[in-house]
């Protein structure tokens, strides 16, 4: 990071007398050899005083909240306002399965759902497909076609509840099933509301689950912009996430860079389209990982805020407030969950919980203690959820907005995190963007390296993870939700009703159609809606879409 | 003679993509002096046993966070004793419920690691179990 050294002399001397004298000898007699570093290995200092905050300015690093930069929060009121959505990602089994346990979590106060899906659906693939053996409804819920979606929102009207959907590869082909569950409901497109994922470029930097090259993935997201931004105003059609690349071992700064920079790319392809920037930036989301370093968390979401904000005023010009607010979800970080100890887990969230509202989060899931096992049990769910109503109702820490704005460390780090990203992001523009930086394996490569420096570390014990490489005991087993192979049956029975009982010329016709609209490089989202409505299948779609645009193979590496 | 190098195969079966942990291991594995060869995502347990084969591994490592080990752990050892290629070691990690790990075991696999195994105990084990070329074929 660039040193400010410019005013404040009293202070810095002062400072750099009192770490010398005083500090240093006190030090030297403690037994306190270990390095003081954050979980992505950044320096911390023994102190932070006006020095660290020499040329910062008021106004334009900080301002009101609901004021550009934004940095203290998009909205005036923050958690005075409204407190953040409770949100949890669940999804397992049948619809059926799932569709019981949203009820029970919008009973127990959850406030939006947020569907997770099995890894044959976020493949494009049906579940009776040969790669979906054993792996039907088991990380998420199976869904097929239309009629499977049906059943998952059955009893759940979707003009009263906000759905998000993680699904990215086909996400274009899920938000068409959500429209049509809507029509049926008899509820307009134009008034419901939720966010698909759709963020394909961090699936090639992180979490794998491509199907498409990169170019005409991005050609299928900026088709849901524009079709969004027409026929389903209050829809997110993105969720920029940071999530997996943080998971799959990025540094909290590489985190922040490589999502922003997806940001960016989207943006961009965008406007190539001839998308007009504030109709469709309003309504692009983010979605970031709360790890464990408490401060270093905080100052993350706070620096993601002001560049983004000065990203779309200055680089891309956008002229609408919303156009330039940095709306984002939060999930805790589940790769910081160790299978050691378990009930350990609860703190870990509870921590990273508290500094996504501190860094002031729309929306948050926390994790369960049982995720390293398996997907949660309704228990862990509970326990999960408590957590955010207990920061919620009991901390106080929604009580004033940005509390901890204008601490020297706090507003150093988010400085210093600004900085080292937008060096980042310099750099991916200078190879020319994104998907170009992908097809280099430069962020791949970047990520890979900071999960062995971070294996490493624990490895030696430079970095100390409780009941894993310290405090270690023998536990109890907990107890675990199982999804059994019956599961699978029942959905491939359904699979074959479908398939039996739906209109067959409907679907070959909408099938053919779809792959000519794409041949034509047409705006799918009319096509797709009805394929689905013809209940043709996920993976039939998918594999219409193959035929036209290929399948991405990733360049093996480690 | 040069020294013969161990040389491991790291699979991940299974559609997830989560392959830090095997990416990881790969690095932990060849800095301790072992050849190692990664199969890349979603491969199936044909792919598994035939790259083994023709990579003459001499361990397999499997890596799988999807909880779909139940059905295609049992399937890769069994398609390895069908190309008589049973005196592979099979190893594995990843999400694996204790409560299946006897399972596992019995079906074939040697040992499994969970999370928060250290590297260095995995490169032990390796040490400790594998011969180089110890192969009968």
């Amino acid at each position: 990071m660039k040193e400010r050294r410019q005013k404040t002399p009293d202070i810095r001397k002062s400072y750099e007398s009192w770490k010398r004298n005083k500090y240093a000898k006190a030090l030297a007699a403690c037994a306190a050899p270990q390095a003081f570093t954050t979980v992505s290995g950044r320096k911390i200092k023994e102190l932070y005083t006006p020095a660290d905050l020499t040329g910062f300015d008021f106004f334009r690093d900080l301002n009101f909240p609901g004021e550009y930069p934004f940095t203290r929060g998009i909205h005036p009121t923050m958690h005075r306002g409204r407190l953040w959505t409770m949100r949890q990602f669940s999804g397992f089994g049948t619809a059926e399965d799932t569709n019981r346990r949203y009820k029970y979590l919008l009973a127990h106060g959850q406030t939006g759902l947020s569907v997770a899906f099995h890894l044959p659906t976020l493949m494009g693939v049906d579940s009776d497909h040969p790669l979906a053996k054993g792996e039907v409804g088991k990380c998420g819920v199976a869904i097929d076609s239309l009629a499977d979606m049906e059943v998952l929102f059955s009893g759940l009207p979707l003009d009263k509840v906000t759905t998000s959907m993680t699904i990215n590869a086909p996400a274009a082909v899920l938000w068409a099933m959500y429209i049509a569950v809507a029509e049926k409901q008899g509820v307009s497109p134009k008034v419901i509301s939720g966010t698909i994922q759709n963020d394909i470029l961090k699936e090639y930097i992180a979490q794998k689950t491509f199907v498409f090259p990169p170019r005409p993935s991005m050609k299928l997201i900026v088709d849901t912009f524009e079709y969004g931004a027409q026929e389903v105003p209050r829809w997110n059609t993105i969720s920029i996430s940071g999530y997996h690349i943080r998971e799959a071992g990025a540094t909290a700064v590489q985190e922040l860079a490589f999502t922003l920079r997806d940001g960016i790319e989207y943006v961009a392809w965008g406007l190539e389209r001839g998308l007009k920037i504030d109709e469709f930036a309003p309504r692009l989301s983010y979605f970031f990982n709360s790890h464990n370093d408490f401060f270093e968390e905080i100052a993350k979401f706070r620096a993601a805020r002001k560049i983004w904000a000065e990203v779309m005023r200055t680089r891309f010009g956008a002229r609408h407030p919303r156009s330039w607010w940095l709306r984002f979800h939060t999930q805790t970080s589940g790769v910081s969950l160790v299978a050691q100890q378990p009930y350990n887990n609860v703190v870990r969230v509870a921590i990273q919980a508290l500094a996504a509202v501190l860094g002031g989060t729309q929306s948050l899931h926390t994790n369960s203690l049982d995720e390293t096992y398996a997907l949660p049990s309704e228990d862990a769910v509970t326990i999960a959820l408590r957590t955010q109503q207990i920061l919620a109702h009991e901390s106080g820490v929604g009580n004033t907005i940005d509390p901890l704005g204008g601490s020297y460390f706090i507003e150093a780090l988010t400085g210093e995190m600004e900085e080292e990203a937008k060096s980042y992001i310099r750099k991916i523009d200078d190879m020319g963007g994104m998907v170009r930086a992908i097809e280099l394996g430069f962020p791949q490569k970047e990520i890979a390296d900071s999960a062995y420096w971070y294996q490493k570390a624990v490895d030696a014990k430079d970095k100390i993870v409780v009941g894993v490489n310290a405090f270690e005991m023998e536990h109890e087993p907990i107890p675990l939700l199982e999804i059994d192979e019956a599961v699978a049956r029942q959905q491939l029975a359904r699979l074959r009703a479908v398939k039996k009982d739906r209109p067959q010329a409907a679907v070959k016709r909408t099938l053919s159609d779809l792959k000519k609209a794409a041949r034509d490089d047409e705006n799918l989202m009319p096509y797709l809606l009805k394929c689905v409505k013809a209940y043709a299948t996920l993976g039939e779609i998918m594999d219409g879409l193959k035929d036209v645009y290929g399948e991405y193979e990733e360049p093996v590496t480690f | 003679m040069p020294e013969k190098k161990i040389r491991v195969l790291i699979a991940k079966p299974g559609l997830d993509g989560h392959d830090r942990g095997a990416k990881v291991i790969c690095r932990a594995l060849r800095d301790a002096g072992m050849e190692v060869i990664y199969t890349g995502l979603r491969r199936t347990p044909e792919e598994i046993v035939s790259a083994a084969i023709q990579e003459d591994a001499d361990l397999i490592g499997l890596s799988i966070l999807s909880g779909a080990h139940p059905i295609l752990f049992p399937r890769i050892i069994k398609l390895l004793k069908e190309k008589g290629a049973e005196d592979i070691p099979v190893i594995a990690g990843g999400i694996i419920p204790e409560k299946d790990i006897g399972r596992m075991k019995k079906a074939g696999i040697q040992e499994i690691f969970l999370p928060g195994t250290s590297t260095r105990d995995i490169v032990q084990w390796i040490l400790g179990h594998i011969e180089k070329g110890q192969k009968k074929r």
